[in-house]
């Protein structure tokens, strides 16, 4: 309104000129990945336009074969046993420790929530060293124990906080007129705080799939042989396997990768978008 | 609050084990390492200062990894959160549409790490990928981007860039938070768009563009998927960065001591930064009035 109170329509024209063309480059990528995935191996580095001559999905079907053992199909479930458990215990873990940030005293309360705020910007890579080296003693190397058990201890730290930051901007009164109607803290949580929360859980379910579908140094680290490995690891093996790589199958490939995380992105954003932005995550 | 101080605990309890087990604990462990020699065969065999002294005098490698991290982090940080601010001001304008270009803007951020992406970019950026194709319609010479090692520097850095959209929404929000009043009173004064932006707008969010800088250089220390599979680290060792570096030590030729040693490097001199980072604070960060805004 006010903000562009003073625009006269070559400003306003400029301004969607300007988000236009950026938005078109941003996305132009992607959209000359998915065209590209049904076109030939010689048109894929000929051809600027992204809109394909015809619909070939041999590219699919090569791709999803693999030149492995196992297609496609394994390396999708491998990722989804990965990532399905790992977004259930983060969001338990985390809500409930958001819940005891936001709204119980307790000892080291404080210095808890330092140390928690201070691991957000602690590098991960020194701590995959040892991490590997315990797994290692733990006998947990080649499962998928190392990329989910931690999360289930609140370690994905980002979470708890933008919890916390969604928690304390939540008023009390509702609680309270629980608390007084004779609700335990668990029931609490339960009837009140969780479908309070809703937009901020969501918000952890999304990042956590997203990330954890787009983990790659953690499965590089801890899983050895290909029966085990997630899509990630498949597809930078689709790529290192021979020196003469079917380019069309890899990004064939690489278009189906993207589909669980588009597909989820698109299904939330409403809500995860202005959770992110709240609670100054980052993604 | 509510009294039940020992609840209270038994909830965070989870955390505090995670911590203490998943963080600090590898976290000492992994300085301790970096005074042994250990390949995973023998027993660690505590060495002392060694690697740390090889790593400063005798490893030509690391100083070149160094500056390439250093030169990334230099390039991809302000260009990302200096393009997100610039987008997220365009877009502060209550314009129609403002949720699609909101969205467009975003997934290249949540899809960026992915390896896929990574493959993506060897392809926008191959000989005779889509840039060099819009460059000689252009009528430009190609140029061999993954090859040379003045340009492969800036496939990962716009790699880097691209993924702007998560810093984007919280500049946003914290634009839109920005009383309109001021922008009222600064029109009535002739303040130009361009004045009003520098003046009230970025005085205004000072914090928010110190949290965004903050938690980017964090990431960009640690950039591994870009380096690793678009440019491998090449050509000549151009991108490669420190993360690479630390993997190649650790995990391909199992030098676990100086591993250990490269990756505290690494800790150490992010933990610098920001320390440097939040030192400054103080003379270009403004917090307005209310406290809980500072926690």
């Amino acid at each position: 309104m006010m903000a562009n109170g003073g625009d006269t329509r070559t400003q306003l024209g400029l301004r969607y000129l300007a988000l236009g063309v950026v938005a078109l480059v941003m996305l132009y990528p992607l959209l000359w990945l998915v065209g590209a995935s049904f076109k030939s191996n010689g048109e894929i580095f000929t051809e600027l336009g992204f809109w394909p001559d015809r619909l070939d999905f041999g590219a699919y079907a090569k791709g999803w074969k693999t030149s492995s053992e196992y297609t496609f199909a394994t390396y999708f479930l491998n990722s989804f046993a990965i990532v399905v458990p790992r977004v259930i215990v983060t969001v338990i873990s985390c809500v409930l420790v958001a819940y005891a940030f936001a709204r119980f005293e307790f000892v080291g309360r404080k210095l808890l929530f330092s140390i928690m705020v201070a691991t957000m910007m602690l590098p991960l890579i020194v701590l995959r060293l040892p991490q590997y080296l315990m797994f290692r003693e733990l006998g947990w190397l080649d499962t998928y124990l190392p990329l989910i058990l931690p999360s289930a201890f609140a370690t994905d730290t980002f979470f708890v906080f933008m919890l916390v930051q969604f928690l304390r901007g939540i008023p009390r009164d509702m609680e309270e007129a629980a608390q007084i109607d004779g609700c335990n803290a668990l029931q609490l949580l339960w009837y009140i705080i969780v479908p309070l929360l809703k937009p901020a859980i969501i918000s952890v379910i999304v990042f956590q799939f997203i990330w954890t579908m787009n983990d790659f140094m953690g499965p590089l680290i801890y899983l050895a042989s290909v029966e085990n490995y997630p899509v990630s690891l498949a597809l930078k093996m689709s790529i290192g396997a021979t020196e003469e790589v079917e380019w069309a199958n890899v990004i064939a490939i690489s278009v189906v990768a993207l589909v669980p995380s588009v597909a989820v992105f698109f299904m939330a954003q409403r809500y995860f978008i202005e959770g992110a932005a709240s609670s100054g995550i980052k993604g | 609050m509510y009294e039940n101080r020992r609840l209270g605990f038994f909830f965070v309890l989870p955390f505090v084990l995670g911590v203490v087990g998943f963080k600090l604990f590898p976290f000492v462990m992994s300085f301790a390492l970096s005074f042994t020699q250990y390949d995973l065969m023998d027993p660690p065999e505590f060495i002392g200062l060694a690697n740390y002294q090889e790593l400063l005098t005798q490893d030509p490698l690391f100083r070149k990894s160094l500056g390439v991290t250093l030169l990334f982090a230099a390039l991809a940080v302000p260009m990302r959160v200096g393009f997100a601010l610039f987008i997220a001001h365009v877009l502060n304008f209550r314009l129609r549409g403002i949720n699609f270009f909101r969205s467009a803007f975003y997934i290249p951020s949540i899809l960026g790490g992915s390896i896929a992406i990574a493959v993506l970019w060897r392809f926008i950026f191959a000989k005779h990928g889509l840039v060099n194709l819009l460059l000689t319609k252009l009528g430009f010479e190609p140029i061999a981007w993954l090859a040379d090692e003045h340009y492969s520097m800036w496939t990962i850095v716009l790699l880097f860039m691209w993924q702007f959209g998560s810093a984007m929404v919280i500049f946003l929000a914290a634009l839109q938070s920005v009383p309109a009043s001021l922008y009222e009173a600064a029109e009535c004064d002739g303040a130009s768009k361009w004045q009003q932006f520098l003046r009230i707008t970025v005085p205004l969010i000072t914090p928010v563009i110190f949290f965004n800088m903050i938690m980017q250089m964090v990431h960009a220390f640690q950039e591994f998927n870009g380096p690793y599979m678009i440019t491998e680290g090449g050509p000549l060792y151009s991108t490669y960065v420190l993360a690479l570096y630390i993997y190649d030590q650790s995990f391909r030729f199992f030098n676990l001591g100086y591993g250990a040693a490269l990756s505290w490097v690494l800790f150490a001199l992010v933990a610098l930064l920001a320390g440097i980072s939040f030192w400054s604070s103080k003379y270009w960060v403004f917090y307005s009035g209310e406290k809980e805004r500072a926690t």
